[in-house]
């Protein structure tokens, strides 16, 4: 597991308030299966700009984004953070 | 004529939570200028008048299907006039995905308890109920 795979957990496993542990999450799980509520997601979004110094577009504000890890792994990238 | 119809609830600890955390900035993500002006005047608390913002906001992103825009938070704006109504009135991607469903009008009723608040959303649309 890459470093920004684990803060991404760490993000989720803080902010998530997800009822598994977001480190035995596999890449692709579905986190709203798993129990992401999109309020929840709004506050994944805001750490993870505290924790990489970014701004999610409006454009990345969508349920998609935040989908699983591997998704929002590709959105940081698209940012150019977590690289 | 046909109506859609969303719901959903916010536990307000939780919104509460969000803006110990990350103050404004949580605010401003969610809520446009005058939403928030509409919070902070709120009697009770800016934290309940938030969740049922924010679940208006969610229970009107049910009624709205995917599209090829994306619909923000700020793209719906839910205002208490001094009548005591509440209406939302959609803009940008929120009201182009209105549009593509002819939906014409949206009622919103807010309501809350000590701990949850609640939104429902209805929605007339003048497309026929299988373009829905």
């Amino acid at each position: 597991m890459s470093d920004v795979d684990t803060t991404i957990r760490e993000v989720l496993q803080a902010h998530g308030k997800l009822p598994v542990s977001a480190m035995s999450l596999r890449d692709d799980d579905d986190l709203y299966q798993h129990g992401l509520s999109s309020f929840a997601s709004v506050n994944v979004m805001l750490a993870l700009e505290n924790t990489f110094d970014i701004e999610f577009p409006d454009v990345l504000l969508k349920r998609e984004t935040f989908k699983s890890v591997a998704a929002i792994r590709s959105a940081l990238a698209s940012l150019g953070a977590g690289a | 004529m046909t109506l859609l119809v969303g719901v959903d609830f916010q536990e307000i600890d939780d919104v509460r939570e969000s803006i110990e955390n990350f103050g404004d900035r949580f605010l401003r993500r969610i809520c446009t200028d005058d939403e928030i002006d509409d919070c902070r005047r709120n009697a009770q608390s800016t934290a309940g008048a938030l969740a049922s913002r924010f679940a208006a906001k969610e229970a009107v992103f049910k009624i709205l299907k995917d599209g090829d825009v994306v619909a923000t938070w700020h793209d719906i704006e839910v205002r208490r006039l001094e009548s005591g109504q509440t209406t939302v009135t959609l803009h940008g991607g929120a009201a182009t995905l209105a549009a593509q469903q002819g939906i014409t009008t949206i009622f919103v009723s807010l309501s809350q308890s000590r701990r949850t608040a609640a939104a429902l959303v209805v929605a007339e649309s003048d497309a026929r109920g299988s373009d829905q």
